[in-house]
């Protein structure tokens, strides 16, 4: 039903058929000018993903690049990409794949431009693209919106027991209406911690605030008074937050600094009733301790959006666990933001080839 | 003084929390039967179990009509539900017989709102599918248009039946970017655009059901109702089952005359394991579970506790359903 009637999908089919010209290999698809045209001055482009319609209308108009799209839902395997970009002026990618050494010495010294299309940058190794003069493009703000209202419904739908509930029903546990089956945890009264208070971690305070939540607290490398502001929110330390939240969202980026900080020591410092949720990125959380924290009650309940790895393999023991509700890394899947994502990364893009300003450029 | 006087009687239809027995017991003005069970109490027993009651404390999954009022007699005093809703007790006899009625308005409101507003956004973020693909093995790897959903962000909303309830969900829904907020409903509202029923469903991108069930809005949510609205577009019910006909939201569903639905209540209740419904991927169905916080339900036994205890004792209740 969602996808089948969906304009955006008819859009997206029209755009990737409609010139087609004969594909070369597997997945791929070669656009931008006709042959003729291919002079010295067209920049050469590797598009890593079928992106959304927007973006790719963008480079598709653009007369001065000739693309080539790996033209499927799915990630493009290593080998492929390695032989893709050789040569390229510039690469739009996606958060699957590793920007690395080996990648950046396969496509050689024209390489000027790298656009992501993502906020996150932990899969660019930002050192060997400084290192050799790439400038970076990615997509902040646009997707803020989409994160933090999946960051709040993976909240709710956690405290509330959604999950369970909707099992119940489909299952036939449930019976007429009783007085405390299926209680969960209001927000009414309760204190709020964010981990990384950034774009995101405010965004979701805002949301958050009409349901009556007594306190905002956060916890980042260094206070963040403007952002801070916005929401009315306290700076302590990570174990206060940690001792006095009854929700806590971690929204950080994932750096050498937050990789694994969630982990049994700040289980064991949380209420029994804390609800944890994690919408930045696997890698902070350690989930065996996870595992441990939830399945020994030493915290309530657990939504993830983000795994290590992802997918998530089907026996992972996080599975077993009522309390723990993962969904597949969806925080920013709204048509019209994956939308705006997919323009954004294009226009970083095409701005990085003709050497001017970026909408949104990285700072390396 | 107490101690000599005779304890009033009152039958308790269900187990209830704790915060509600102890008021009853501490008070020592009445003699307490209760159903001590968490499963409904059957007709027979209710029937049974009410005879002489100056007091009932029931659910709202317990009918309290002429049937049950007559088995209670003549010494029936009040009766007080574990509810906001009362479609349930058969108002116009329970006036007749100038038995006074207890409900449980306000201290749910905010969970009943939170859990509304839960909803509609695990259904327009299809937070189920998610979690299915997840476990199924459906999840391979991050895709820019995979189980995309509806946003909040520069939609309309639309609120039928602004009561305590609607007014609640209306306000935790704005700061996600909500851009026009529209209602339909008996009474007008500063806080919000009022407009006809027709004009709300053909412009709302969320169509949230949150009003009483009365004659007037038994099966109000129809085909006709569903025709008129967006194909993206996401209906939500958390207020009665009745209101909605079943048979034609499962028609708009599965046509795709609108995008996905979410309900937290049904007709019946619980709805049998093989109803249509609870097969569509885009329909979300929870098992009525609006007010369903340890504190808020620790919060309305009380209330409900306090309302029967006045109504007892003839004196002004807490809240008091005008008959």
């Amino acid at each position: 039903m969602w996808s089948s009637w969906s304009p955006l999908r008819r859009l997206q089919r029209i755009a990737v058929s409609a010139s087609r010209p004969a594909a070369a290999g597997n997945n791929n698809y070669i656009g931008g000018m006709q042959r003729r045209e291919q002079s010295a001055l067209a920049h050469r482009v590797y598009i890593t993903r079928k992106v959304p319609p927007e973006g790719l209308e963008i480079v598709r108009r653009c007369g001065r690049v000739k693309f080539e799209l790996w033209d499927s839902d799915d990630p493009v395997p290593r080998d492929e990409l390695l032989k893709k970009v050789k040569g390229v002026d510039g690469l739009l990618c996606m958060l699957t794949e590793k920007v690395d050494a080996e990648l950046l010495d396969a496509a050689g010294p024209n390489l000027k431009v790298l656009s992501t299309m993502s906020v996150g940058f932990d899969h660019l190794c930002l050192d060997e693209l400084k290192k050799r003069g790439i400038r970076v493009g990615y997509t902040p703000d646009v997707l803020t919106d989409a994160v933090a209202e999946l960051t709040v419904a993976l909240l709710l739908a956690t405290s509330r027991r959604l999950i369970e509930a909707a099992h119940e029903a489909k299952t036939g546990g449930w019976g007429t209406w009783r007085t405390l089956w299926l209680c969960g945890y209001e927000l009414a009264n309760s204190t709020v911690g964010i981990l990384g208070l950034g774009r995101i971690g405010v965004a979701i305070a805002e949301r958050l605030k009409p349901f009556k939540v007594k306190k905002f607290l956060y916890t980042d490398v260094a206070p963040r008074p403007q952002l801070a502001e916005m929401i009315n929110a306290e700076y302590v330390s990570l174990e206060e937050l940690a001792k006095q939240s009854d929700f806590l969202a971690a929204c950080c980026a994932l750096t050498p600094e937050t990789q694994g900080i969630c982990n049994r020591k700040l289980f064991s410092q949380m209420k029994k009733n804390a609800i944890f949720i994690n919408t930045s990125r696997g890698g902070i959380v350690n989930q065996e301790d996870l595992y441990e924290a939830l399945s020994a009650g030493q915290i309530a309940a657990a939504g993830l959006d983000v795994t290590t790895p992802e997918p998530l393999p089907t026996d992972h023991p996080l599975f077993k666990l009522k309390n723990c509700v993962i969904l597949p890394h969806i925080a920013s899947a709204s048509y019209t933001t994956r939308n705006a994502m997919s323009a954004l990364a294009a226009n970083n893009l095409l701005a990085g080839l003709r050497g001017e300003p970026m909408p949104k450029e990285l700072e390396l | 003084m107490q101690g000599t006087q005779q304890l009033l009687k009152v039958f308790v239809t269900r187990r209830i929390p704790q915060e509600g027995m102890r008021v009853l017991n501490q008070s020592g003005l009445c003699k307490v039967s209760l159903w001590d069970s968490d499963e409904p109490i059957p007709r027979t027993d209710l029937l049974q179990g009410v005879s002489g009651a100056h007091g009932i404390l029931c659910l709202l999954s317990d009918r309290i009509d002429a049937e049950v009022i007559n088995a209670a007699g003549p010494n029936l005093k009040v009766i007080s539900t574990l509810s906001v809703g009362f479609d349930h007790l058969a108002v116009g006899e329970i006036k007749k017989r100038g038995v006074r009625v207890g409900y449980t308005p306000d201290v749910l409101t905010d969970a009943t709102a939170e859990l509304t507003v839960a909803l509609l956004l695990a259904t327009a973020r299809r937070i189920p599918e998610g979690v299915e693909e997840v476990k199924n093995g459906g999840w391979s790897s991050w895709k820019p248009l995979w189980l995309c959903g509806y946003g909040l962000s520069g939609s309309t909303v639309g609120v039928i039946g602004l009561g305590r309830i609607g007014l609640a969900i209306a306000r935790r829904l704005k700061p996600f970017g909500v851009k026009r907020l529209l209602y339909s409903g008996r009474t007008s509202k500063p806080q919000a655009m009022g407009t006809s029923l027709d004009r709300l469903v053909s412009e709302s991108d969320f169509v949230v059901v949150s009003c009483s069930l009365t004659p007037e809005t038994q099966g109000l949510c129809d085909k006709a109702l569903f025709s008129k609205m967006k194909k993206t577009a996401v209906f939500v019910n958390t207020s009665r089952g009745a209101v909605v006909n079943q048979e034609d939201l499962h028609e708009a569903l599965s046509s795709g005359r609108i995008a996905a639905a979410g309900l937290d209540v049904t007709t019946p209740e619980p709805l049998p394991t093989d109803h249509p419904l609870l097969k569509l991927k885009n329909c979300v169905i929870l098992p009525h579970i609006g007010s369903a916080t340890y504190s808020t339900r620790g919060i309305m036994a009380e209330l409900c506790a306090n309302n029967l205890l006045a109504g007892l004792t003839g004196s002004a209740m807490p809240s008091e359903l005008a008959l």
